[in-house]
């Protein structure tokens, strides 16, 4: 299994997952990879893969925000106050009363939110392998503190933690905020990476790997850690949805990212401010939030599905 | 079963010493509790120096802890940072809210997410099925403040196109409420926009799990069995399925209450409601420690509470688990 993983990164590297095989039968055969397996039925996924599509537009949106955008961030113009969304200009996404442009202000929310996110997710991702990893297979005092660690976080309502961590630790800027979701999101990694390793130690493919003299580091690394790919890489994909949108009630409830950074949450509150006569103030950033975190739902219920073929549902 | 819930008990008497003394020494550290002082012009120095003492902001972290261990058991939590005003009356009155309006959202929730997620069930893969677990995916997927906001905009804007006051979008009650029947309708025409938007998530999430849930049980040995009885499909579903199936959400609805108070946060801060929620923000706008920690002590008691109800039930419900 995991020899099959590894020799599949390798064949992605190199360009050539598919070998043909001559059986002499005269059918000819593939032998695929996991990973091409993987491949193939994640693209017969096709909500999966148009959101994935959406994703990447709305991530190039992002990064390029600067070049993109019409209008810079914080660039009044008060002859264009108060705008409601219209071609003209390229007010799409109309302006505030102080003439500011919502599209480009949702531009740079977006580059600022979606790296919060990502950054989080992979954090968390890496923090929580590497000890739910250790506690899994050690399973001694690693394990013992990781799940009264656990058990500590699970007592407090998860919101009020952050929003009281960023209070403390002086908010506004987008790396402490990512920090502080990341610090509270590993644990849940964390445990559910612990659990695979649980019952993977007990394979006989580990005892094989033992028994040849395999260090403990070269267990992990190359015969367990293979073979929870799949669940950690679903897992890390929804931490993306659920700190997107975390940030964002963090930001909107004025406790997360600040300006002079743009942030989607708090581009909604700050169309709260202005009254809800300029409803296209709230809604598209809003909007956009929601788009963002459906399709990392979709991409990574997609995943679910490539990864684990014996739980394939049927879809339209 | 009594051994067990006291060493339950006695286990998380010591989990919330441990994360009250952790939260303490956070915030201490990390918050400096006389900053909203500086920013009052014209502090006396005599005035500075009773905060000081009344709170004991003199001596170390541990011995700071100590006093606050006295207040929170011995004296209601104490007093507010600045104000002097004690927490516990306010953090009853609070909780009162916030209480009625969550339980509300959430027994609401419960039976709209079992008629979607059963009848999901029953048809799997139909036309019906899709259409929720498409708008489930979207209910995950809309932030909590987003949905609020747009439901005031929404209000608003029928306001001034027809003249409808549909429903209010501020505060738990109007300006003059009246008394008995008419407080409580006055009451519910205000919860109506905070319950829907917390019944969202919820309805979204429990659906799903209904779904599983019972398209598990649906395969299992013991409902092939009772339509071999010839039961009709209506009872087999229903007393032999549908029964099996809900244990589980037991489980479910206990553990996401922390996450329910984080909904209220943003709810009551959006609809400005008097609760919880709104309590814990105004706290920590004011960067006060001490109603923040009160909050979380209690907040966190609950959550404990609940965890042991729903376990115990668990057991009781299902049979193959058992305590020792």
């Amino acid at each position: 299994m995991s020899d099959d993983a590894s020799s599949a990164a390798r064949d992605l590297t190199s360009g050539s997952p598919d070998v043909p095989l001559a059986y002499g039968s005269g059918v000819e055969m593939k032998a695929r990879s996991q990973w091409a397996y993987v491949r193939i039925r994640f693209l017969r996924h096709r909500l999966a893969v148009a959101s994935l599509i959406v994703l990447v537009l709305i991530g190039l949106v992002g990064v390029f925000a600067p070049q993109l955008a019409p209008y810079g961030y914080d660039q009044p113009n008060y002859d264009n106050a108060v705008q409601s969304p219209t071609l003209e200009g390229w007010h799409l996404f109309g302006t505030d009363q102080l003439g500011r442009d919502y599209l480009s202000r949702v531009m740079y929310g977006i580059r600022t939110s979606l790296w919060v996110a990502f950054f989080v997710a992979f954090l968390s991702t890496a923090i929580g392998t590497t000890i739910g990893a250790l506690a899994g297979y050690y399973s001694g005092h690693v394990d013992n503190l990781l799940m009264r660690l656990t058990d500590l976080m699970l007592t407090l309502p998860g919101l009020a933690v952050l929003l009281t961590a960023s209070v403390y630790l002086g908010s506004g800027d987008p790396l402490k905020i990512g920090l502080i979701l990341a610090f509270l999101f590993w644990t849940a990694v964390a445990r559910i990476v612990r659990g695979l390793f649980l019952s993977l130690r007990e394979k006989e493919f580990v005892e094989a790997a033992k028994a040849a003299g395999a260090s403990d580091l070269r267990i992990i690394v190359r015969h367990m850690l293979p073979n929870c790919l799949g669940p950690i890489i679903v897992y890390a994909t929804l931490l993306v949805a659920a700190a997107i949108l975390v940030e964002a009630a963090l930001s909107f409830l004025g406790f997360g990212i600040q300006p002079p950074n743009a942030a989607l949450g708090k581009l909604v509150s700050e169309g709260q401010g202005e009254g809800f006569d300029l409803w296209w103030l709230v809604t598209f950033p809003g909007l956009v939030i929601v788009l963002i975190a459906l399709c990392v739902n979709f991409v990574g219920d997609g995943l679910r599905d490539a990864f684990d073929p014996t739980q394939r549902r049927i879809r339209a | 079963m009594l051994s067990y819930v006291v060493r339950r008990l006695l286990y998380s008497v010591v989990v919330l010493a441990a994360a009250s003394f952790l939260v303490f020494t956070f915030v201490s550290v990390s918050g400096d509790p006389l900053a909203e002082l500086n920013i009052i012009p014209n502090l006396s120095e005599q005035s500075r120096q009773n905060v000081i003492d009344r709170k004991h902001l003199d001596d170390p972290i541990p011995v700071r802890y100590g006093y606050w261990v006295r207040d929170a058991v011995t004296n209601q939590f104490g007093t507010t940072l600045l104000g002097d005003r004690p927490i516990l009356p306010d953090l009853w009155r609070v909780m009162k809210n916030t209480l009625q309006l969550v339980l509300v959202a959430e027994l609401l929730a419960i039976l709209v997410a079992i008629g979607i997620g059963v009848s999901s069930a029953r048809r799997q893969y139909s036309a019906f099925d899709y259409t929720a677990t498409t708008v489930s995916f979207l209910g995950l997927a809309t932030p909590v403040f987003w949905l609020a906001l747009m439901l005031q905009v929404l209000v608003v804007q029928v306001y001034e196109h027809t003249g409808l006051k549909l429903f209010p979008i501020a505060s738990l009650n109007s300006i003059d409420p009246g008394t008995g029947i008419h407080f409580a309708i006055d009451r519910a025409h205000h919860l109506v926009l905070p319950v829907l938007v917390l019944m969202v998530a919820s309805v979204a999430s429990y659906s799903r799990y209904i779904r599983a849930s019972m398209l598990e049980v649906m395969g299992s040995d013991y409902m092939r069995t009772a339509r071999a009885k010839g039961l009709p499909e209506r009872q087999v579903t229903m007393r032999h399925g549908f029964r099996n199936a809900l244990i589980p959400l037991v489980t479910l609805v206990a553990l996401s209450f922390g996450s329910l108070l984080g909904g209220a946060i943003v709810v009551e801060t959006v609809f400005s409601l008097d609760g919880m929620g709104l309590y814990f923000v105004n706290a920590l706008r004011a960067n006060d420690p001490y109603p923040v920690m009160a909050w979380l002590m209690v907040t966190a008691t609950m959550i404990i509470v609940f965890n042991l109800i729903a376990d115990i039930a668990y057991g009781y419900l299902d049979p193959r688990v058992r305590y020792e």
